[in-house]
């Protein structure tokens, strides 16, 4: 199972990666989607793939009986994706408000914090 | 978004999921489900019914602004951690006591009243974000 | 349920059982409170009158709590507490020591100065939107992030504490401000989702996510696991946290359009929890693989402080010009991290201490400046001198400080830091070093000349808004700057005592598991 998720993560990671080299926020934001997803089964990946019980404790036992799946990855994946789908929501707000008021979502376009052509400081007076 | 249809449904449709958000929340006691989950279901519903009927009627719907009820879960939830202070355990272990209601006994627990915070919480946060475009969609 | 099996079984395999006294608390009450603070302000949004003075008193309580458990570390060594009191490595340990606890003082001193001159430089308005909470929060995320025990847990922080920024960067949604935050959060976000692609890495390989576990289990997977990957991933993870060259082009296109108090509080503290976490992961977790990248680190620290002073020798806005002094003081404080000797840990310790305070002051001070001399431009600024002679004692010292010059507190630092690296056989660093120092006496020199000294330029609006708060602010924190350049040898040994906890963590190790036990 291992190969076949990792070439799945490699193919997350380079679309991602791809997607943000553009110069449109709008694609950068997919590609932030889809980087966070390459990472979330990374971990998943990490915490080793097993087609075993799930981790439950038998009534009568104080141990599991035998190996279990690891649960530690979900729980991280599932904070991973609380705090990725949190910031995904605030980056579309503020990605749409940016368009809205600067007109574009072309990043070369977006110099309202840094202008081209500042003057240079007074050099004496 | 105003068809006849929706807007006659949606109410009925947002109680239901609300409802239905509850049952989630308390479930994850003991099994799959929990605040975050639950705090979704209730934020989506709070969403449809602000496409339906207009994010005011929402508003006036949930009476508090949905930032102070994030903040009064996040308050419960760190409230919650606290109460180990007091029988000298660390922050955030679990503390629990058994009620007997009317002869059922019924188990309480600080990570119950935690998770409550949680669906507080992301109530508050998702529907402050969805309510927000929703009304900018309007204007 | 859970109360009818407590009796029959035995607990120590898998709890902690000793009582956890209040004195324990210490140790996550800089997270806890914050938090409490937070939450209520959220709930009273509307009673914007009370918003200052609760904010004020939270901080004050945290720095309180900062200040008795930095104390108490230094006494007993270090504080270990263990959410759930689950038996590390399986709960999330929070562990202080002096490094953490140290730099978390310092923050919180920063953020309360911060917040004293926020209750008039932020109106209703701003404290309708959030600006208290989410400075709370943030508050929360960076004393998460300096007293965490455990990798993926400062991960988490590291979240709270910027998407809490995301906030208070936007605060007002100028067209400025939205397209500076545009940049800010996409570049931010990817440098943590990295982040966390190289924690799932670490527990691929190490099966374990405590920092103490990961320092004592290095050693035996050095030949297995791809560690020196893995430090070069945590190295640009928080390298571009920490705004370091070749990747902190976030920094100068955002710092500068925030309200100046939220400026303040991101240029003293927010690039630190990067250098925190480089020298956390790299110095504590990875030596040997530090000490492979020390040549790159160091080309690194030399590049992010002349590059930075040079960006700031080149601009016109006093905000712009502070934005890239905070990136030439980054690279001061990668120098000690390249050196990785005990002196040279200390002093990028040190200076992270004086930067903290100092760049919350000249960002303080640029926005006092403002308000006297209505605007940020340096051509329309002058002439405060005659009408206000009592900032230039506050600038001078600040600029004293920000180069490294005496009486201030830059010296030390810098004098550890020189001396450390000849004694390293690095002296082309020790002349970065030091070129830095005098190119920052002369960018900062200029505005001090121009806004001060210059007499009025004609033509310019002359605003009256009173500068008390600003004073007070001002003052507060000249304290620490003089004290710590006219009597640094306490701060120095405080210093020295964190360097020492992290390149030796057999003491952090041993608070941590202090049986040796959950192997």
């Amino acid at each position: 199972m291992e190969p076949i998720f990792a070439v799945t993560v490699a193919v997350f990671f380079a679309t991602s990666i791809y997607l943000l080299l553009s110069k449109h926020i709008i694609r950068i934001l997919l590609g932030v989607a889809i980087f966070g997803n390459a990472v979330n089964l990374t971990i998943f990946t990490a915490g080793r793939l097993m087609r075993e019980v799930p981790p439950i404790i038998p009534v009568d036992l104080d141990m599991p009986a035998g190996a279990t799946a690891n649960p530690l990855p979900q729980a991280l994946i599932l904070t991973a994706i609380v705090i990725s789908f949190s910031f995904f929501a605030f980056l579309l707000v503020l990605a749409f408000r940016s368009y809205q008021e600067l007109g574009t979502d072309d990043t070369d376009g977006m110099r309202v914090a840094e202008p081209e052509g500042e003057e240079l400081p007074p050099l004496g007076y | 978004m105003s068809t006849l249809i929706f807007r006659t449904t949606a109410p009925y449709l947002a109680s239901l999921m609300v409802l239905f958000s509850l049952f989630v929340l308390l479930r994850g006691h003991n099994e799959p489900g929990g605040g975050f989950i639950g705090g979704l279901i209730a934020a989506s519903a709070l969403a449809i019914y602000g496409i339906a009927c207009g994010v005011p009627s929402v508003r006036r719907a949930i009476y508090f602004h949905p930032m102070a009820i994030s903040g009064s879960g996040l308050f419960l939830a760190a409230l919650s951690g606290l109460v180990s202070l007091f029988v000298e355990q660390p922050f955030l272990t679990g503390q629990w006591i058994t009620l007997n209601v009317l002869g059922v006994p019924l188990d309480l627990s600080t990570v119950l009243f935690f998770d409550i915070g949680v669906y507080l919480v992301v109530v508050g946060s998702i529907t402050s974000i969805a309510l927000g475009l929703e009304e900018r969609e309007h204007a | 349920m859970a109360a009818e099996t407590t009796e029959q079984i035995d607990l120590s395999a898998a709890m902690i059982l000793a009582p956890a006294t209040p004195a324990d608390w210490l140790v996550v009450a800089p997270v806890a409170i914050p938090i409490l603070t937070g939450a209520v302000l959220m709930m009273i949004r509307h009673q914007t009158r009370l918003h200052g003075a609760l904010a004020v008193t939270g901080l004050t309580v945290t720095f309180i709590c900062n200040v008795l458990l930095l104390m108490r570390v230094l006494g007993e060594g270090p504080q270990v507490m263990t959410m759930g009191r689950w038996l590390p490595p399986f709960g999330i340990t929070f562990a202080a020591d002096t490094l953490g606890a140290s730099l978390a003082l310092v923050a919180s001193l920063a953020a309360l100065i911060g917040a004293l001159y926020a209750t008039v430089d932020i109106g209703a308005v701003g404290r309708r939107y959030g600006f208290y909470p989410f400075m709370m929060l943030m508050m929360a995320g960076v004393g998460g992030s300096f007293l965490t025990g455990d990798i993926f847990n400062l991960y988490v922080w590291f979240e709270v504490f910027l998407i809490s920024s995301f906030g208070l960067l936007v605060l007002g949604s100028e067209k400025r401000q939205l397209d500076g935050a545009t940049k800010y959060a996409i570049l931010n976000l990817i440098g943590t989702t990295l982040f966390l692609a190289t924690v799932a890495m670490l527990y691929g390989a190490f099966g374990t996510l405590n920092m103490a576990d990961i320092a004592r289990k290095a050693d035996g997977l050095r030949d297995a696991a791809p560690l020196t990957t893995l430090a070069v991933l945590f190295l640009f993870a928080f390298g571009m946290k920490a705004a370091a060259f070749p990747v902190n082009f976030w920094l100068p296109a955002s710092y500068h359009t925030p309200r100046i108090v939220t400026a303040a509080l991101f240029g003293g503290i927010l690039t630190k929890v990067g250098v925190y976490g480089l020298l956390r992961v790299l110095v504590m977790l990875f030596p040997p693989e530090r000490e492979l990248l020390s040549g790159v680190i160091a080309w690194a620290a030399a590049a992010t402080m002349v590059v930075g002073i040079m960006g700031a020798l080149a601009q016109t806005d006093l905000r712009r010009v502070l934005g890239f002094v905070v990136i030439s003081s980054v690279g001061i404080m990668l120098a000690g991290l390249a050196l990785g000797t005990p002196g040279g840990l200390a002093g990028t310790i040190f200076y992270a201490f004086h930067s903290m305070i100092v760049l919350t002051a000249l960002y303080l001070l640029a926005g006092v400046v403002n308000g006297l001399g209505g605007g940020y431009s340096l051509r329309t600024l002058s002439g405060i001198y005659t009408s206000h002679p009592a900032m230039t004692v506050f600038a001078l010292l600040m600029m004293l400080a920000a180069a490294g010059l005496p009486p201030a507190s830059g010296l030390w630092p810098k004098i550890m830091l020189v001396r450390a690296s000849i004694e390293s056989g690095l002296p082309w660093l020790a002349f970065a070093i030091l070129a830095t120092g005098l190119l920052t006496t002369l960018a900062l020199g200029r505005v001090f000349i121009l806004t001060l000294w210059r007499p009025q330029v004609d033509g310019t609006a002359r605003v009256t808004v009173s500068p008390a708060t600003g004073y007070l602010a001002l003052l507060i924190l000249s304290i620490p700057v003089l004290f710590m350049g006219l009597y640094p040898q306490p701060v120095i040994s405080v210093a020295e005592s964190a360097a020492d906890g992290i390149l030796d963590a057999s003491t952090y190790i041993g608070t941590v598991f202090p049986e040796g036990g959950g192997q």
